[in-house]
């Protein structure tokens, strides 16, 4: 197993590497460059630009501005913003808490109904009910997120009044944890459709595949109940592409957060994207880069060794 | 394998009788068709001029004159004729953004497949990397600092989203060319470039197929995204994007403005997702969702 | 002497057995282990042997299909054995082969009539409506109507798609073709038209051919001389007569016996080898036959036979054997 995790972990290593040359290489080939808020100011004097690139070491050559700047993201020092001078880290970690609360809220209600739709889909097959979830499932994959964020916010926050229509809290009520679901809603429900259509169709596939395998047919033969071989016969042998999924879905799951933070003004990573977009703030937009990257790269990397553990054979190979 | 008689059916019949089974497909089919001599026809279909502003005429609702059937927006602009310029801009946009995916994709995919050893660990790396990024980020990024035309969201878009094509044509590659019609050709003295192209190339053309229609799909979602958050096609060109952005404004007084052209959007997404859908079942059964 | 039209020398085909994580070597498969063979202008040799034995890589590193490894091919006096793909590309036109499997070597995406015309695009053959012309020819030396240029592979039967590939090997007017167990997927009704064409087309164009084949009754039908093959090595190879009636070594006879006779009442003695053939990647020491021989002596696990001349034409690798 330790080896297998070192095997995992030594493949990571070119992918890093990979993802820190396409990150650099994009800031740097964009027109303007990294200045680029500077340069086509009119009012900022060609000195001033160049103590600024001075500043931010951008008078260098190139590769050795790639190495500084390599070491610098996996010792932990992203650089400084533009506006305000902030350690770029500092910046990005803030705004985690709350991505990471809002995309695992949307997780948890997609894995528990597009788990549930996609394993009853399975086992009545056919069915009118699993002719309308698979039908559904497309529909939903369908649907332009950010649109069906603006529909919701109509709806729920301004035609009924229900729920709040963006933000984390209201005024005044920080910390306060019904105001604080209360806006989560929303957004959860945005950010959850389109995972739980997905979750509906792979686990569906995956319960359909086990479930004509020898060993099903003989734990129906030995007498097993149906529950009990759902759970304790097929589950286990449908969890692997599924685990495999959540890995794969990270990226997914961070364009679906950025576009239903923006829609709904929810202060996490992806509202930081769009806003730091806006003003040009290269050293986070290629913080954020790298971020949710390597966030992508440790959440496969997991995924695998999860895997791993549920199925010798994985390790062996 | 016995010396069979030829198929009872022709393939095309068979793929065919598939496909019409799929209705949703044939819907989708439809969707599709329609959407796109909509786009071809703009020009002839749509009443007014989409770019002709009257602000005497604003937010009239739809259904109450014949003369805009869909209404006004802010400007006093007509939404039906919006619509239909906007639906040219968004497919055209689809359209272009899936050829670059495509070619992309299928001349990675291919190129690593056939060569494989170094060039393949080395692409299917770029692949891998490339597949780390959320799209949308590297979407915004580059949308942000290229000047946006019609022609570079197309390319930006493409440009994001080949990983997958690429993948599909490469692992098709690998199981193609050990086949001796592959080892007929080189035995004929063929290039490298004839065996990849008119050898191997023809044989993915379903997966490539279903794919490329997959892709049109994902790319309109994508161009509506970026021009409503203002970094693809740019006023006073209409898209569905961007009238999304301006419709957002008058969101609880007319809110029809916002409902017309996200259904515009949701048709066309799922019209081609129908569609591809039901193209993997008939082309090619091995990869259907559904064992 | 007069040069043959392809002499092998010593050919070596072997692949690296590679460990999953680091691509180290760990091993290597001896597929083809110094074989040597010659065929003359005209004469058909048959390459026999069990499945694995490495008769069909020899074939197709010939025609460097596959790359050897090892030891030299010459086709008709000219060194090929690392000629560059340039190099190669006049030798392509005198050496063709025919696959064994009819379904997997035509392409199912092109027109049979495209994928005659291939040989001619890919040489620079004629216009377009020349290769027409060469295509509706070829068909109708191999038995087809010209109609069937239009159509695709899958509407034909094995034995017709087997038509379309000698037709697609002979288009270039080749002087050897290798045909690769060329009937061994067919009908064993079909099998027999096939064998016929062949032997037809060899006469009319005087082609050598090497015919590879598992199967003896096949090889007693084409071959004027016969190489057998065991584990990656040539055994024993001699004319067919000579073959059939005085095959020297104990594999060749095992293999002899386990054809049926056709008299009935008169039956051959049989010798079944022990075992089953081990893996190319670990052969057995000293001669690779001798875990399953039954005449095995001490010396046959130390030493490897080397091939004798008995008589003209008859060449065994056995320690039993002496001139």
């Amino acid at each position: 197993m330790i080896g297998f995790i070192a095997k995992r972990l030594l493949q990571a290593v070119p992918l890093l590497i990979g993802v820190s040359l396409i990150g650099f290489g994009l800031m740097h080939l964009a027109p303007g460059g990294p200045l680029a808020i500077y340069t086509l100011n009119p009012t900022i004097q060609v000195q001033d630009i160049e103590r600024i690139k001075v500043i931010f070491g951008l008078d260098q050559p190139l590769h050795i501005q790639y190495v500084k700047w390599a070491t610098g993201i996996f010792s932990g020092n992203w650089g400084y913003t533009f506006f305000g001078g902030r350690p770029v880290l500092d910046v990005i970690l803030e705004r985690v808490p709350a991505t990471l609360l809002l995309m695992g809220s949307a997780l948890s209600v997609a894995i528990v109904l597009g788990l549930s739709v996609g394993v009853l889909g399975a086992v009545k097959r056919y069915s009118v009910f699993d002719v309308l979830a698979t039908t559904g499932a497309l529909f939903a994959l369908s649907f332009p997120t950010f649109w069906f964020g603006l529909m919701a916010i109509f709806v729920f926050a301004i035609e009924l009044r229900w729920l709040p229509s963006g933000g984390m809290w209201e005024l005044g009520e920080e910390g306060n944890l019904l105001s604080l679901l209360r806006h989560l809603v929303l957004p959860t429900m945005v950010l959850a459709l389109v995972i739980t259509a997905t979750w509906s169709r792979y686990s569906r596939s995956a319960f359909l595949e086990v479930m004509h395998q020898d060993f099903m047919r003989t734990a129906r033969a030995k007498g097993v109940p149906p529950g009990a071989r759902l759970l304790r016969h097929a589950f286990p042998n449908a969890a692997k592409p599924l685990i495999a999924l959540l890995g794969v879905e990270l990226p997914f799951l961070f364009s679906g957060a950025l576009v239903a933070e923006t829609i709904f003004g929810w202060p996490g990573m992806g509202r930081l994207f769009v806003d730091a977009l806006s003003m040009k703030e290269y050293p986070v937009l290629m913080g954020m880069m790298m971020f949710t990257a390597i966030f992508v790269i440790i959440g496969n990397l997991l995924a695998d060794i999860a895997i791993a553990l549920i199925d010798p054979r994985v390790r062996l190979s | 394998m016995s010396a069979a008689a030829a198929p009872p059916q022709s393939q095309s019949g068979r793929i065919w009788s598939r496909f019409r089974r799929h209705r949703l497909a044939l819907a989708g089919g439809f969707v599709v068709a329609l959407l796109l001599a909509s786009a071809l026809f703009a020009p002839l279909l749509a009443p007014q001029d989409p770019t002709l502003l009257d602000t005497a005429l604003r937010f009239r609702p739809p259904f109450a004159d014949w003369h805009f059937p869909l209404g006004t927006d802010e400007l006093g602009r007509d939404t039906l004729s919006r619509l239909l310029w906007g639906g040219r801009v968004s497919l055209t946009v689809g359209l272009v953004a899936m050829i670059t995916t495509v070619m992309t994709g299928a001349l990675i995919g291919i190129t690593a497949g056939f060569i494989g050893g170094f060039v393949d660990t080395l692409l299917m790396r770029f692949v891998d990397t490339m597949l780390c990024f959320p799209q949308v980020f590297l979407l915004l990024v580059v949308a942000a600092f290229v000047p946006p035309t019609l022609l570079s969201i197309s390319l930006i878009i493409g440009l994001t989203s080949w990983m997958e094509v690429s993948r599909i044509v490469r692992a098709e590659i690998l199981n193609l060319k050990e086949q001796d019609f592959v080892a007929a050709a080189r035995a004929l003295g063929a290039s490298r470039t004839r065996i990849m192209f008119r050898e191997l190339l023809p044989n993915a053309a379903a997966p490539i197929l279903v794919a490329a229609t997959l892709k049109v799909a994902s790319a309109v979602l994508m161009e509506s995204y970026i021009s409503y958050l203002g970094y693809g096609v740019q006023p006073p060109l209409a898209s569905w994007g961007n009238m999304l952005t301006n419709a957002q404004g008058y969101f609880d007084t007319v809110p029809w403005l916002a409902i017309l052209p996200g259904v515009a959007i949701t048709l066309t997404v799922m019209g081609f997702n129908f569609l591809g859908d039901g193209l993997r079942d008939a082309l090619d059964p091995r990869l259907r969702m559904d064992p | 002497m007069v040069e043959p039209l392809l002499r092998v020398t010593g050919l070596e085909v072997h692949f690296p057995i590679r460990s999953a994580l680091l691509r180290r070597r760990t091993g290597t498969v001896r597929a083809v282990d110094g074989v040597t063979l010659e065929v003359a202008r005209g004469e058909t040799l048959a390459i026999v042997g069990e499945s694995g034995c490495g008769k069909t890589t020899t074939g197709k590193s010939i025609l460097r299909l596959i790359e050897p490894t090892g030891g030299s091919i010459r086709f008709d006096g000219e060194e090929i054995t690392h000629h560059s793909a340039r190099q190669l590309s006049p030798f392509r036109r005198r050496m063709q082969i025919v696959f064994q499997d009819p379904y997997a070597s035509l392409n199912p995406r092109m027109s049979v009539g495209g994928i005659l015309a291939a040989p001619f695009e890919i040489h620079r053959i004629g216009d377009a409506k020349d290769r027409a012309d060469r295509v509706a020819e070829l068909l109708r030396t191999v038995g087809l109507p010209p109609e069937a240029a239009r159509r695709y592979p899958h509407e034909f039967s094995g034995g017709q798609r087997q038509r379309i590939g000698i037709a697609r090997a002979l288009a270039l007017r080749p002087e050897l073709v290798i045909g690769d167990e060329p009937v061994s997927a067919l009908d064993v009704s079909i099998q027999a038209q096939i064998i016929n064409l062949m032997k037809r087309l060899q006469a009319e164009l005087g082609l050598a051919y090497i015919m590879i084949s598992h199967n003896l009754a096949v090889v007693s039908h084409v071959a004027d001389r016969v190489a057998v093959m065991y584990l990656g090595r040539v055994v024993e190879t001699a004319p067919r007569e000579a073959l059939f009636f005085e095959a020297r070594h104990p594999y060749t006879q095992a293999l002899l016996s386990a054809v049926p006779e056709p008299v009935p009442g008169r039956r051959r003695a049989r010798h079944v080898p022990q075992g089953d053939v081990p893996s190319p990647s670990r052969p057995p020491s000293g001669c690779h036959f001798h875990p399953r021989c039954p005449h095995a002596m001490p010396r046959c696990a130390e030493e490897a036979p080397a091939s004798r001349i008995i008589a003209p034409g008859h060449a065994v690798a056995c320690h039993l054997v002496t001139p």
